[in-house]
């Protein structure tokens, strides 16, 4: 497939992994940290941890946007299809995230009363429906003009504008039933915090040497936020696209930096990423969110400034305000480290319940459920390898 | 004088008619129904006997029954319908444990209201289909339900067949050594049906591989060569099907992603989806377990039939106490392939 398989190429793998062999010193470890979700699953699914040498490692970050939204956000959104009755519309992958009470999206579907009429009709009130698009939810509200319809909003940058947009034209089209419960966060942010924890700033049990950066949401904010970490912290950013090819040379440009004692950020993914990204998604957002004063990550806690709400100009398409409904802070299963394992803190074997109790059929903590999330991506992908290394 | 003509029935109205509840009272509406509809378009000897159940001459062996329910949404698709597929899907079960299917039984659930040209275009393909494969219906079921309680309509069928003892085909019989092999591309029907759902626009749609693959597995049979295990992999596609089969066999698999046969249209759908082309169903392709040295005749005998001209060698068995399917990856690298997780394509058939 033209533009996809260039990218994917086994035998410029082979170039790629030489090269990193040759830069990599054998007296120093590297260890970076990919951010994204999407840089993860590549990872895994193609296998280039096996084309890396062994001093160089791969943390997972917290770019995964169903694994850092706390359980509590979730159940706003059953009650809001419980309690409230209405259509909440969801991506796939938070249906799968366990809520409280041993419920999940999908699981509160399921159980949502549909009483059975003597006619034979269906009266339903309150559901929970899987889409593919913020437009989806828009055109759901429109065919079902006597139903609320709320659409759960996660996601960093990359998913904001979509549901900017969708807003603006809900307002364009006078809609009264449809609202969104805003969740989408920031990436800067949550690099922040890894950089500001103890475990990396004091402690130095997470040995960390740079980033792989965001590279969906960098098309949108640009690599300018990123220059802040790399002069800083003086830690190497390279902003790479999603491809196996891409995350391979942005490893190479890594170990380049660090031997060279540099900490810059450089751009792996030009073809579609520029310094000051795009303006006018930027605008869009800007012109329907402002920031939330702090806001409650799993795993990384409340981050101040590190979320979206929607402005008092589209109150009226702001699900926390028209049904009044509030986050309350829910604890996590205790034996589940999604939160170690969002902060690079522990990789996902260490976990006590990875692939005993936790699996993807029946995941105990958001890391286990979507593809991007670093519990799933290892177990589906990468187990033989813990059971290779322990044999 | 009456113009009332005794005996006579106004014929169903297959233009504009539509199924109602009279249809699936047990009353004359339904009787018409199975007439005029049903009978005459699957009608054989069998089926004629009008009793409630058939009584069919059986050759020696042993007998070989599945069943399969279809809720397959839309109802048609490019390369197929809900009809042709109900067919195909049973015919293939009974295929796969290297038995001749023999008879079919259908039943149908309708929806109120649901439009009588549609059930005569799917009862039509289902005749087509039946009859090219040589497995008559010989017997089946209506029930209509109001409207909201179902989709158009479900039909549920069932298969016979039979097989000579010591012939049948088990998954647990893969050993460490063996080739596996798939008749052709992969992620076909999965993808017609989600590229129709999603409008995805193709130069060239993509068309369901849906067909009946005893012809197929009766070349393999005539090839000599010795098969350990044959199966379909239809929901859930060839990972989870060698996933089945190293299980049931205690083996671990290793496939190469290079040799994976898929179209270009199939494996641009599944990238705009976020999909696996390994995890897509398949209706018209099977996957075989073969001795080693029986891999290259098993091949060409394949190859030498319409319905495996792409067939290809894309890994082998080997032993793991953890039965873990893996694949060198085309990049290089090396991962699992495991069991499908949650439901990735809803009421694909």
């Amino acid at each position: 497939m033209k533009f996809i398989d260039e990218f994917r190429d086994g035998d410029l793998a082979k170039g790629l992994a030489a090269a990193i062999r040759q830069a990599a010193r054998i007296d120093r470890d590297y260890h970076f940290m990919e951010f994204c979700g999407g840089h993860t699953h590549a990872i895994s699914r193609y296998g280039v941890s096996d084309l890396l040498p062994r001093q160089v490692r791969m943390i997972h970050g917290p770019g995964c946007p169903v694994c850092v939204l706390p359980v509590g956000r979730i159940d706003m959104a059953i009650r809001l299809a419980r309690e409230a009755g209405v259509i909440v519309c969801s991506y796939g992958d938070p249906l799968r995230v366990p809520a409280s009470g041993g419920l999940s999206l999908l699981k509160a579907k399921a159980a949502l009363g549909r009483s059975v009429s003597s006619g034979g009709g269906t009266s339903a009130r309150g559901d929970i429906r899987m889409i593919y698009s913020s437009a989806d939810a828009l055109s759901i509200a429109q065919r079902n003009p006597d139903d609320q319809v709320v659409f759960l909003a996660i996601g960093f940058e990359t998913t904001t504008p979509p549901t900017a947009v969708v807003i603006k034209q809900a307002q364009a089209l006078g809609l009264k039933n449809f609202s969104v419960l805003c969740c989408h966060v920031l990436t800067p942010s949550a690099i922040a915090s890894i950089l500001e924890s103890p475990e990396v700033r004091q402690w130095g049990t997470v040995p960390l040497d740079g980033f792989v950066g965001p590279a969906h949401v960098s098309t949108i904010i640009g690599t300018r936020p990123y220059e802040f970490f790399a002069e800083e912290y003086r830690k190497p950013v390279v902003i790479a696209g999603f491809e196996p090819l891409d995350v391979m040379q942005a490893i190479l440009m890594l170990i380049r930096q660090v031997n060279a004692g540099r900490a810059v950020v450089e751009n792996e993914f030009s073809r579609a990423v520029t310094r000051d990204g795009n303006r006018k998604a930027q605008q869009l957002v800007a012109e329907v969110f402002e920031l939330r004063r702090s806001f409650a990550w799993r795993g990384l806690g409340e981050l101040p400034y590190s979320a979206l709400r929607i402005r008092r100009e589209f109150a009226g398409f702001d699900a926390e305000q028209r049904f009044s409904i509030h986050y309350e802070a829910v604890a996590d299963h205790p034996a589940c480290e999604c939160g170690a394992i969002l902060r690079g803190v522990k990789r996902p074997q260490q976990c006590r319940i990875f692939g005993t109790v936790c699996t993807p059929e029946n995941p105990i903590g958001s890391c286990m459920v979507s593809s991007e999330g670093a519990c799933a991506a290892h177990y589906s992908f990468g187990r033989f390898a813990d059971l290779t290394a322990a044999q | 004088m009456t113009g009332v003509r005794k005996g006579y029935i106004r014929p169903l109205d297959l233009r504009q008619g539509r199924v109602d509840m009279t249809h699936g009272s047990g009353g004359r509406a339904m009787a018409q129904l199975i007439d005029e509809l049903f009978a005459s378009r699957l009608g054989n000897a069998y089926l004629r006997q009008g009793n409630d159940a058939a009584v069919l001459p059986m050759p020696p062996g042993r007998l070989v029954m599945s069943t399969d329910a279809h809720v397959v949404s839309p109802l048609f698709f490019p390369g197929g319908d809900i009809g042709c597929l109900a067919v195909h899907g049973t015919i293939n079960d009974v295929a796969v444990m290297g038995a001749t299917p023999l008879y079919l039984a259908a039943t149908f659930i309708l929806e109120e209201g649901f439009p009588l040209a549609d059930l005569a275009r799917i009862v039509d393909s289902m005749a087509a289909a039946a009859g090219d494969a040589a497995v008559p219906v010989v017997t089946g079921d209506t029930k209509v339900v109001e409207k909201g309680m179902a989709d158009g309509v479900y039909i549920t069928t069932t298969g016979v067949g039979v097989v000579t003892e010591g012939e049948e085909f088990s998954g647990d019989r893969a050993r460490p050594g063996d080739r596996i092999i798939v008749s052709g591309t992969i992620g076909e029907h999965g993808m017609a049906i989600m590229a129709q759902r999603e409008s995805i626009g193709f130069s060239a749609p993509i068309v369901s591989d849906t067909a009946a693959l005893h012809g197929l597995i009766a070349a393999m049979r005539a090839s000599g060569a010795t098969i350990r295990v044959l199966r379909d992999p239809t929901r859930g596609g060839v990972a989870t099907t060698l996933n089945e089969i190293a299980r049931q066999s205690r083996v671990g698999m290793m496939l190469h992603e290079s040799a994976l046969p898929v179209q270009p249209a199939v494996a641009a759908a599944c990238e705009f989806l976020g999909l696996d082309p390994l995890y897509v169903a398949n209706e018209g392709k099977l996957l075989a377990i073969v001795a080693p040295g029986d891999a290259d005749s098993l091949l060409n005998a394949m190859r030498a039939h319409p319905l495996g001209r792409r067939a290809a060698l894309i890994g082998s068995v080997h032993q793991d106490a953890q039965h873990f399917v893996q694949m060198t990856t085309a990049f290089g690298g090396r991962r699992i392939v495991d069991w499908l997780t949650g439901e990735q394509l809803p009421r694909i058939c």
